[in-house]
């Protein structure tokens, strides 16, 4: 097995494993209690919010939620309903995720003025556009600050700058980001994280409010996590969060030093092959981000074709999604349809191999010579 | 997702390639929506003798192509143009429901491929005697497809 879908789902770290165990056997108290069971689980939450808040470097408040998503979705909503009074005026680039635009779209719905920042070739946000759309009653503006998609790293410092003269806050959507290239420096009123990305498990996130910043919770009931939201923690899954975040802090700069070489080597190789391309940045890209584009011929297949030799890969082609719609990266960075349709993508993590990028390359031209081969769009 | 039967003939597609003196050729789909399939075909007595295909496309789309060429193999004109979307579907063991419009076009690209054979032998009776105006006026249009609900390009 060659596995080279992180961007979609990684292993869990065996020493989070390890640390979360505990607490769901022994200390398995709700730390809402007001007994030891209670202070031990309530303890081990803070302490795995010290060391996520270590991890991005923020100066303010943590809010754990069940997932990137929801951080968004609290980020987005919570934010803007809020701060209405101020301004109902929003800025969010064209490439986020579906858990930044699809809330953006509510929110105007609900009546905000929503504007789609757009993006040049490579994926990156135009800053002039920002610079000129930015008014009095901007009250946020979201960009992420790498595309899992394509990879690509936004000038975030740049966006910063042009949104220093004006009061609108800053949400970064780091999640594709973090444990791959340094998330401590990032200068943003609102960012969001999620432990899955740094080998921890499912179904936990976080959101980083700096402070002074107020948001409105979407999640009612007992008041947890500050009144932000509500429910019962997941004690186990936190914990095991702030375990990966103290992993990651430690040695993403290793992995990632490494996981580049295997990524460029890739990159170099696929390449050769002929009517292909490179999707995203070629420099400021992700390091465990590869995304090619093989022309006459549609991604699904050649994602299917790799998994019957043991590689498993992902697509922004229209054919592997639900509604058949081509990537909206890809689309936003100004590709055809039929072009977006053959693109390839590949995310590396900390577990990959030279043997598993020699598995790859192996077979890959291949792959994409049969499926040529049948196409009617290939006639050489 | 699939069915075994989708992968099988995803993997091993009969019929691919291209008919270089074909009797009659169609093509469907779109590639702005993601496939296009081209059917070519040789007659001999009013039978398919011989088929072939090239498919852009998902695995879906490869393997229905694969299967409807193989069903109208040495059918009849007649026998082939029973042929529909549904029985290239069920021959497979079903399809995800997303990919039945814009996968399974082979057997309109079938279909057009007949109407071809006919218009080329000037047999215009027969088009109309097999109820295929509609698809004629439609090639002779250029109209590749009707986008399903799924296909909105
Ligand atoms: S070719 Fe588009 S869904 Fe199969």
């Amino acid at each position: 097995m060659a596995y080279f879908d992180y961007a979609s789902s990684s292993p869990v770290d065996r020493r989070v494993v390890e640390a979360m165990l505990p607490y769901m056997t022994d200390h398995f108290g709700n730390p809402s209690s007001v007994h030891s069971f209670g202070f031990k689980a309530r303890e081990a939450i803070e302490e795995a919010r010290e060391k996520v808040l270590q991890l991005i470097g923020g100066n303010g408040d943590l809010v754990f939620t069940s997932g990137a998503t929801e951080a968004n979705n609290l980020a987005l909503i919570g934010y803007a309903m809020r701060n209405s009074k101020k301004g109902r005026h929003i800025l969010i680039s064209s490439v986020e995720h579906m858990s930044v635009i699809n809330p953006a779209k509510y929110l105007q719905k609900q009546g905000f003025e929503v504007e789609f920042i757009p993006v040049n070739g490579f994926g990156e946000v135009k800053l002039d556009f920002i610079e000129e759309k930015l008014r009095e009653d901007t009250i946020l503006v979201s960009v992420q600050h790498a595309n899992s998609e394509i990879g690509t790293i936004q000038p975030l410092d740049a966006v910063s700058e042009i949104l220093e003269k004006s009061d609108a806050v800053l949400h970064v959507d780091a999640t594709a980001s973090v444990g791959k290239i340094d998330v401590s420096k990032l200068n943003a009123e609102l960012i969001t994280i999620s432990s899955n990305d740094i080998y921890g498990p499912k179904g936990v996130g976080a959101l980083f409010i700096a402070e002074n910043v107020r948001i409105q919770p979407l999640i009612l009931g007992g008041g947890q996590e500050k009144g932000l939201r509500s429910g019962t923690e997941n004690v186990p899954a936190i914990v095991g969060f702030g375990k990966a975040a103290e992993i990651t802090s430690k040695e993403w700069k290793d992995d990632s030093e490494r996981i580049k070489k295997l990524r460029d080597r890739i990159i170099e190789n696929a390449l050769k092959i002929e009517d292909s391309y490179l999707n995203g940045h070629p420099e400021r890209r992700l390091p465990n981000n590869v995304n090619i584009r093989f022309s006459y011929i549609e991604g699904e297949s050649i994602v299917l074709s790799l998994d019957m030799n043991g590689i498993q890969a992902s697509t922004g082609s229209a054919c592997s999604s639900k509604t058949l719609q081509p990537s909206h990266v890809l689309m936003a960075c100004g590709l055809k349809h039929e072009e977006a349709h053959g693109s390839l993508l590949l995310t590396l993590g900390k577990y990959n191999t030279d043997e598993d990028v020699d598995k790859l390359l192996e077979v890959l031209p291949g792959i994409i010579e049969r499926l040529r081969s049948m196409s009617p769009l290939y006639r050489r | 997702m699939y069915s075994d039967k989708v992968f099988e003939h995803f993997q091993n597609p009969r019929n691919v390639g291209k008919i270089e003196d074909a009797d009659g050729v169609g093509t469907v789909g779109n590639p702005v929506c993601g496939d296009l399939m081209t059917i070519y075909i040789k007659v001999k007595d009013g039978r398919i003798e011989d088929i072939k295909f090239q498919t852009f496309g998902c695995a879906a789309a490869i393997a229905t192509s694969s299967m409807a060429t193989e069903m109208a193999k040495g059918k009849t004109i007649e026998e082939a143009l029973q042929i529909t979307r549904d029985a290239v579907a069920e021959a497979l063991g079903g399809l995800p429901k997303q990919k039945m419009h814009c996968s399974n076009l082979a057997a309109d690209a079938l279909r057009r491929a007949i109407v071809d054979y006919f218009r080329k032998n000037g047999n215009f009776d027969k088009i109309k005697e097999l109820g295929l105006e509609r698809e004629l006026e439609k090639m002779e249009k250029g109209e590749m497809d009707d986008h399903g609900e799924y296909c909105e390009a």
